[in-house]
């Protein structure tokens, strides 16, 4: 018997869980790229390192952004992967697919690439992982022919993602998907042409569960929420108190403890409830969001780099989001404008805020400070005034 | 030539039309079993989603093999979560079972709902990335393998999200994870002064340093490192290709733990670090396996019903999370970045273990 070629690999190859390296080994049956990818992915858990250099500009006609440059630093020893760039496919809003379109994305991608793919990548779009410089042009004319699109890269607005929404959730205080989709659409050119300081992040959670990581994770979040009263139905509050402790689960653990609970009816003080979503999680039969819907608009998350993370913070306590969705496509091109004027190149947006203020970001937007924006007003006394409201006062 | 611009396909083309007659009109839902979820509408009809788990890299055959076992059970409708977990969508109650029996059959596990740990968010690693400091498949393989148990099930006091990223980057953006696995270097960038003046540009290299430890000198167009305020970011090289970072010896993965994204009960909050390094060890990482599983351990037997791993340790306290874990605290646990010293205790209020 001859000795395994991948023994490293080969490993993880064993286990309960699905492994990737089966996934790999189908495509490298096919593909002589994957078939590369296989041994230099092996030769880096010998050598513990990457062996990938440093991207490069390449692309499609008329884009700018949607294919990540890669190429091999052991092309001499893998040819096949010399080139071996990334498409970025931007994913039918809220990642539903019927079949027929998910083997014409797998028809274009055999034709042209390696057949390997990450369903999806973090930002929500669908990778196409591997191909050469000279198939990318190809492969993008295919998969326009397809019905597909590529996905934002680089200083551009990234593919907007948005959670399962009225689609399939109950919470779902806005269609989180047809805003998803709209912002999409209408904002094609900032997604496939570069022309901002850095990356610009959408996301739209329709409730406060935000399944999309909207605040952890975007520049502009969208997370539907609710201005009245929580929908209560007694007689399936009393129905879910035979499988939980409602005392001890639900009114004990409400940060606002807003609730009470006298083992026949539950009493909310509506006033107090800061819709943190806890209770309705609990009993989705007996307890919903309000009917006065909107969303709440949180702007700056970000990941570490560069001047370290960021959740994104609230400059819109509610709007009401309905089509066409002129007010929030105006505000966002607003906040973007200030941005692009003010922003030094790779400063997120939250990074600017942070170094300019938040003061001068409301004024430069149009927005009115209210106390929903902070958790507490400042300690320190270092107190900046406008120049036109001290004339005023002194007059 | 193709036309640009089209957007992605229209997600409503793709809805199941028992959700295209319900769209909006959900009531409740209710978890089944693991991995199944029926969701009821205000006219009466259910809709049943089962939910497997995927390596998210995955090959065409794989996913016209998820086609297949779609057509045949649910008319070709599925759709992915933001996990990576693959979803299919029935219409009948009496479809499930045989779909789960095939899915079983053909080794997906399926499950990830719930008080479970679902998929590992993740990112490429050696696979695909030029700035990695580990590799992202390999380790989320090797966990999952070992806690396989708890995507099956729904026994934790809370669902918990892991996450990996290869290197500070954050593509995944794990920084609000219940545990989240992180790629690092751990020495500084060699800087190759002969190729600087054709590969980088000098201000934006020396912009890009978080602690400003890069110098630029831009008579001779070359940098300098200030070794003592470099924290191995990595972020130079990402703008600078002469600046190579990876270090097989020193490179290796750190734990953080106690983020949420969610707004149920607290607020959302970042994961904090609980292990500063553990090596490299493919190719299955037994330090970083063990490392999490024992956090996920210690949180399941100590957290009340509905705490989040985050919720948990802020109740019991830091010093409490590091005695039962037993994980050592040391001098690069406490933060000197911006901010720290908000971090720092300012009273005699704590706990001696």
């Amino acid at each position: 018997m001859s000795k395994p070629e991948t023994p490293l690999l080969d490993e993880l190859e064993k286990g309960r869980w699905p492994s990737f390296v089966k996934d790999l080994k189908q495509a490298a049956k096919k593909n002589p790229m994957a078939r590369d990818l296989i041994h230099q992915l092996e030769l880096s858990y010998k050598d513990r390192i990457g062996h990938w250099k440093h991207g490069g500009i390449v692309g499609v006609k008329g884009y700018g952004a949607g294919v990540i440059g890669r190429y091999s630093d052991r092309p001499d020893l893998f040819p096949n992967v010399q080139a071996f760039h990334t498409l970025r496919v931007n994913h039918p809003t809220g990642w539903f697919y019927k079949t027929d379109a998910l083997r014409k994305l797998c028809d274009v991608w055999d034709k042209h690439g390696s057949g390997l793919t990450n369903m999806h990548g973090s930002t929500g779009d669908a990778i196409l992982l591997g191909t050469t410089t000279d198939h990318l042009q190809p492969c993008f004319n295919d998969l326009s022919d397809a019905g597909f699109d590529l996905g934002g890269s680089g200083s551009a607005l990234r593919t907007p993602s948005a959670c399962v929404g009225p689609a399939r959730c109950e919470w779902a205080c806005i269609d989180s998907l047809d805003i998803c989709y709209n912002i999409t659409m209408t904002y094609q050119d900032q997604i496939h042409r570069p022309m901002f300081p850095y990356k610009f992040k959408i996301k739209v959670s329709a409730c406060p569960n935000d399944c999309v990581a909207s605040i952890a994770r975007s520049d502009f979040s969208i997370i539907g929420t609710w201005k009245d009263d929580i929908q209560v139905d007694q007689k399936e509050v009393l129905a879910y108190a035979s499988s939980i402790n409602i005392q001890k689960e639900v009114c004990d653990l409400c940060p606002t403890r807003c609730m009470e609970w006298n083992g026949k009816e539950l009493k909310i003080y509506n006033d107090d409830c800061t819709r943190c979503m806890h209770c309705i999680n609990l009993m989705p039969k007996a307890l919903r969001p309000g009917k006065e819907k909107g969303a709440s608009i949180l702007v700056g998350g970000k990941a570490p780099i560069v001047k370290g993370a960021l959740l994104s913070w609230v400059v819109v306590p509610f709007i009401k989001l309905e089509p066409p969705y002129d007010e929030l496509k105006n505000l966002i091109e607003r906040i973007q404008d200030w941005w692009d004027e003010n922003g030094k190149s790779r400063e997120r947006l939250g990074e600017l805020i942070t170094r300019l203020g938040m003061r001068v970001f409301l004024k430069a937007v149009g927005l009115p400070a209210v106390p929903q924006m902070v958790k507490a007003p400042r300690t320190n006394p270092y107190v900046f005034f406008w120049p036109e409201d001290i004339q005023k006062e002194v007059k | 030539m193709a036309k640009t611009d089209i957007g992605p396909p229209d997600y409503k083309t793709m809805l199941p039309p028992v959700i295209q007659r319900n769209y909006g009109k959900w009531l409740y839902h209710e978890i089944l079993k693991p991995g199944v979820l029926m969701h009821v509408s205000e006219s009466g009809e259910a809709l049943y989603s089962v939910r497997a788990g995927s390596p998210r890299l995955v090959s065409t055959d794989h996913i016209r093999e998820i086609c297949e076992i779609a057509d045949e059970h649910c008319d070709g409708y599925l759709r992915f979560t933001s996990r990576h977990n693959i979803e299919f969508l029935l219409d009948d109650k009496n479809k499930v079972d045989p779909l789960i029996d095939e899915l079983k059959s053909r080794g997906y596990p399926v499950g990830g709902t719930g008080h479970a740990v679902t998929n590992i968010v993740h990112t490429q690693g050696w696979v695909h990335c030029h700035t990695p400091a580990t590799d992202a498949s390999g380790p989320v393989k090797a966990l999952m393998d070992e806690i396989y148990d708890y995507y099956t099930t729904m026994k934790l006091p809370n669902h918990v999200r892991i996450s990996l990223a290869c290197c500070l980057n954050m593509c995944g953006a794990i920084h609000c994870s219940d545990i989240a696995i992180l790629g690092i270097h751990r020495t500084v960038p060699k800087t190759d002064n002969s190729r600087v003046p054709n590969v980088c540009e000098i201000p934006s290299t020396v912009a890009s340093c978080p602690t400003g430890a890069i110098r630029g000198d831009m008579k001779n167009k070359t940098l300098t490192v200030n070794d003592e305020k470099c924290m191995y970011c990595g972020n130079c090289y990402t703008v600078c290709p002469a600046m190579p970072i990876a270090d097989p010896d020193n490179d290796g993965i750190s734990i953080w733990v106690g983020g949420k994204v969610s707004n149920a009960r607290s607020a959302p909050m970042f994961s904090k670090l609980a292990i500063p390094f553990l090596p490299n060890n493919p190719p299955r990482w037994p330090e970083v396996v063990d490392a999490v599983k024992n956090i996920l351990e210690v949180y399941a037997r100590h957290a009340k019903k509905h705490e989040r791993v985050g919720e948990w340790i802020e109740r019991v306290g830091w010093e409490r999370f590091f005695s039962l874990t037993g994980i050592p605290f040391t001098d690069q646990h406490i933060d000197d970045f911006d901010l720290a010293v908000d971090t720092f205790r300012t009273s005699t209020q704590f706990k001696w273990r």
